[in-house]
This record gives C-alpha cells, structure tokens and sequence, in this order.
C-alpha cells in the first residue's frame, strides 16, 4: 500500500470523513485549527454539512441535534473548548447518542498554553461532565493509529450509543509523518430506530431527551448506562505492551509521552537496562488487569508512570499494581514535554532505589 | 543510523519547506521520517523551526531536543540551538545572515552563504535550496536525483521555469560545500 505524508489534524478530519461522518460543528482553538479548516473543504464536497459555530457551546449542542437525528456526527477542540463542552457531553450521555469528539490537549489549566499537554485526563476519563457517565477514550500515539482509531470511534459510537472521545495532543495534531489507508470502506449506515428525524405523518413521534424528572426513572437510566459500561469494559480495552516480558521495569505511559519513553528505552537498553513499555490506547476503561499481570512479574522492580501532566493515569496505574510494586512518577506539564534523557535518567534512579 | 535534525530561521526563511521536502524525499527512499514545526505565536519575521528524523529503524520521539544535525539560517537559532547539539554533530550556517561565531569546538561546522549564491543565481527567493543542496551533499541524508524529481512534480506548465531555478540552486549549495 502507498504511503502517505500527513500532517496529523488534516488526518484525523480526512479518517473521519472517510468512516462515514457528514456532520462536522466546530469552533476555532489551537493546536486543533487544521481540523475544522480541512472539514470547512471536504465536508461539503462528500455531502456532510460543516458549520463553524458561533462558541464550543453551541457546537457540541448542534452535534447533540446531528445525532439525535441519526446522523454520524462528530466536533473537535481543545482543551479549555472541551471543558466548555462538557454540559453537552453529559446530555449526549444522558440520551444514549452517538457521536466522536477530538481532544487535541494543550497544556492548562485556564487557557494555559499552545503547546502539548496530558493533563485533561481526569476530565475525559473519569466523567464525562456531570452526573454518572463514562465514555470511551481512545489515545493514538502516533499519526497513522489516529487515522485507524477514526473508524473505531465511530463503531463504538453507534454500536454502544455512546459520544467517544479521541484524546491526542499538539504535537501529534501539529506534526507530519506518513501512514497508509488501512481502511477506506465507510462505516455501514447504523440503524438508528429512535432516531428523531422526522415521521413523514407516520409511526411515532420520536423522542430524544436526557430529561427524566422521577428520579426512579432516572435511576433505572443510570442503571442501564452501567450494563453499557461493563458491556464496553469487556469488550474494548485496548493497549499496546512492547517489551514487557521479563522487563527490569514497566514504562506506562500513552499518546506522544509514549514514544519519547520508547525513545528513552532504546538507549536504556544499550547500557542492558530492560524496560518494557505499557501503553494504554483505551484510557477508559482502563487496562488495569492486563498492567497489574505485568507488573507482578518477578523481574519487574517497579512501574514507572511517565505523564505531560502533574500524574494523573499515575492513579490508574496505582489502582493496577497496589502497592504490591513501587509506582514512581516522572512527568513535565503545562505545556512542557518530557525529554528521552530525563526519562532515561529516571528510570535508572528508579532502579537503582530498587536495588537497595 | 537515525538523523535529528533542526533547521531554525526566521519564518519566511522556507525552513518549515525544507523539513518537509528532506521528509517526502526521504519517505520516497523508504526511510522512517517525522517532521514536527514549532507551532508557537510565531509571525512571519518571528522565528520558526522544525524537527526532521530520518532514519532506517522506527520513530521514537519525533521531537528532536538533541540534534545530531543543525541547520541555523539566522543568529537566534545559532544561541538557541547550538549548545543543543550533540557532540561531534553537524552544523551548517546560512553564513549570509548569521554574523556570531559559533561557540563550540566539538561540531563539524560548515558555512554555506545562501543568499550571495541565491543572488548569483538570479532569485533570492531560493536561498533555502541552496542550503537543501548542501546540507544534502554534505550528509547525503537522500539522494540528489530524488529531490529533483519531486521539484519536476510540483513545478509543470506555467510554473515549469522554477523547477530549473530550484535544480540551479541546488546544486549552487551542493557545489559550495564540496569546494569548502
């Protein structure tokens, strides 16, 4: 297959058209901007609508009407754009609809910085907005898994009725490397039932809310987003472990902090330091059974967690191994990305700690 | 064999053009390549810079923090990328607008005046190909021919005497480098 040269936001919006999306709603942030500049192009030449909103507000609500009425939908921001959005991913949860939105972090919190940032973890994946939701987190490390993670997105969107967010970073939306159209086929059309579309004089009038006002109603709503969420758990979890086997220690990191680590690991490995690298691709649900087994390994001293954030997977890696292994952290935030000789040099302290 | 490379400038210099010409050319000779643009405030007169990988194994980090290679068309990105190098690296110098003297002793230091063989040729506007003809020559990073091809492909019809104009240019760079 030919390779492609890409630059990774103009990829990302190409992927999504290819899937099947005819709906783009967006509003300008850095270092998300090639996105909608793209969309605003080949959204109306493939037949889609593209509409650039008046505020990140009114984007994901128009998103929210796109899906409610049936079509395959999708927005993208950045962060302080994703923390206005939140109302409107809460009530896309609320109402079982489907759509993908794309986070391209920069480094907060306020309006922060420009550059690459790792530190809206929490927010996308420990609820989506408020009330009791999840939803799918995907984070691709590179160009050409954002490009295949596109597709996915949109199926797990309509498969579960679910928004899914796909988190990368600045670097990753900003840099150019080059990749091959695994898939081309669009997504089949789902079948969308409850779709409020219109009913030509006929059937019945749908509705699609996030209203229930008895709260016994309510409950058994959430309920039924909880046998979603383990259904997801079950099927979903997605991670990438190079290395890992028989590793001194565990590097776990994702997204772009990912391949500085492996980077790191390289020249790790001239001076016969083994480290594995763990990568979650679904940061929620989390692979927590999959690290915890690598992290009992023997060999395994501990399982350094590597963030362009203050620590925050750093959690989820605590709630994987339980003290049963030392969880140290490294990480650069606010919009600093972490070097592959700091890394290195962590790692090396790390273990020498261990040996003690 | 992995090359990091930074090419800095002024924006307007053609250093985002250079990375990403050094990547399709690579790409074309089935190398791993990455290129990463500053993507600060920059403005044009401001400066700007990318980060270039070439290499025959996968990518790790495509942002480069220890360059093995430097390209530095103006004086900033000499005080700001220089003490950045990694020993016995690669340092070549738009010698037309950089007036510092570099500091370090342990790089091979080259210096190319872009502007002067740009002027001969008869367009300023190419001075970043001359640059691109003897970093090219001077690493043999990819292949002179390959370059060439691709400037016929985007330079036809109307716009066919400036494939001829940038293939001068080239070579000015190449054949300074060779000669010094």
């Amino acid at each position: 297959m030919q390779k492609e040269l890409w630059k990774g936001n103009e990829a990302i919006a190409e992927a999504a058209i290819r899937a099947g999306c005819r709906a783009y709603f967006g509003y300008p942030i850095t270092p998300q901007n090639e996105i909608p500049e793209y969309m605003s192009k080949r959204m109306p030449e493939s037949g889609g609508v593209f509409v650039q909103a008046e505020s990140e507000l009114a984007a994901i609500n128009m998103v929210y009407g796109a899906a409610a009425a049936g079509a395959r939908a999708m927005t993208s921001s950045s962060s302080p754009g994703i923390s206005l959005m939140q109302e409107g991913i809460s009530y896309l949860v609320g109402s079982d609809l489907p759509a993908v939105i794309v986070n391209m972090m920069r480094g907060g919190p306020g309006l922060g910085t420009i550059q690459p940032g790792q530190a809206d973890y929490y927010q996308a994946t420990r609820s989506p907005g408020h009330g009791d939701g999840h939803m799918p987190v995907l984070a691709p490390s590179g160009i050409q898994e954002a490009v295949d993670l596109m597709w996915d997105a949109f199926e797990m969107a309509d498969k579960y009725l679910t928004p899914v967010m796909v988190v990368a970073d600045g670097m990753i939306g900003q840099m150019m490397e080059p990749i091959v159209w695994n898939r081309t086929e669009p997504l089949p059309e789902a079948d969308k039932p409850w779709a409020a579309n219109g009913r030509d004089g006929e059937g019945q009038t749908h509705f699609v809310s996030s209203l229930r006002l008895q709260s016994s109603e309510n409950e058994q709503f959430v309920h039924t987003l909880k046998e979603k969420y383990e259904e997801i758990t079950k099927n979903e979890v997605r991670y990438e472990a190079v290395g890992c086997k028989n590793a001194d220690i565990l590097i776990a990191a994702f997204g772009t902090t990912a391949r500085i680590a492996s980077t790191a690991i390289r020249k790790l490995e001239k001076e016969g330091i083994r480290a594995g690298l763990f990568r979650p691709i679904t940061l929620w649900p989390f692979p927590y059974e999959a690290l915890k087994e690598l992290a009992l390994q023997e060999s395994v001293k501990a399982v350094l967690t590597v963030e362009m954030s203050l620590g925050q997977m750093h959690e989820d890696v605590r709630l994987s191994v339980l003290d049963k292994k030392p969880t140290p952290f490294y990480g650069r935030t606010g919009g600093m990305v972490p070097e592959p000789k700091d890394i290195a040099e962590k790692v090396r302290e790390v273990i020498k700690e261990a040996g003690k | 064999m992995t090359r990091e490379l930074i090419i800095a400038g002024f924006g307007g210099q053609g250093v985002m053009a250079m990375g990403k010409m050094l990547i399709e050319a690579g790409l074309k000779e089935n190398y791993h390549v990455s290129w990463v643009p500053s993507y600060g405030p920059e403005m044009r007169g401001g400066t700007a810079n990318c980060s270039v990988v070439i290499s025959d194994e996968p990518i790790g980090s495509p942002v480069v923090t220890q360059p093995n290679e430097l390209i530095v068309m103006n004086n900033p990105s000499l005080s700001r990328f220089e003490p950045l190098m990694e020993e016995g690296g690669l340092m070549l110098i738009n010698s037309s607008h950089v007036e510092q003297t570099p500091k370090r002793r342990d790089l091979d230091i080259r210096f190319v005046p872009c502007m002067e063989e740009a002027n001969r040729i008869g367009n300023p506007k190419v001075a970043n190909m001359v640059m691109l003809g003897a970093y090219i020559a001077a690493t043999g990073a990819v292949k002179m021919d390959t370059v060439k091809e691709m400037l016929g492909a985007v330079f036809h019809g109307s716009k066919e005497h400036l494939e001829d104009l940038n293939i001068q240019a080239l070579e000015a760079g190449a054949k300074y480098i060779s000669r010094n």
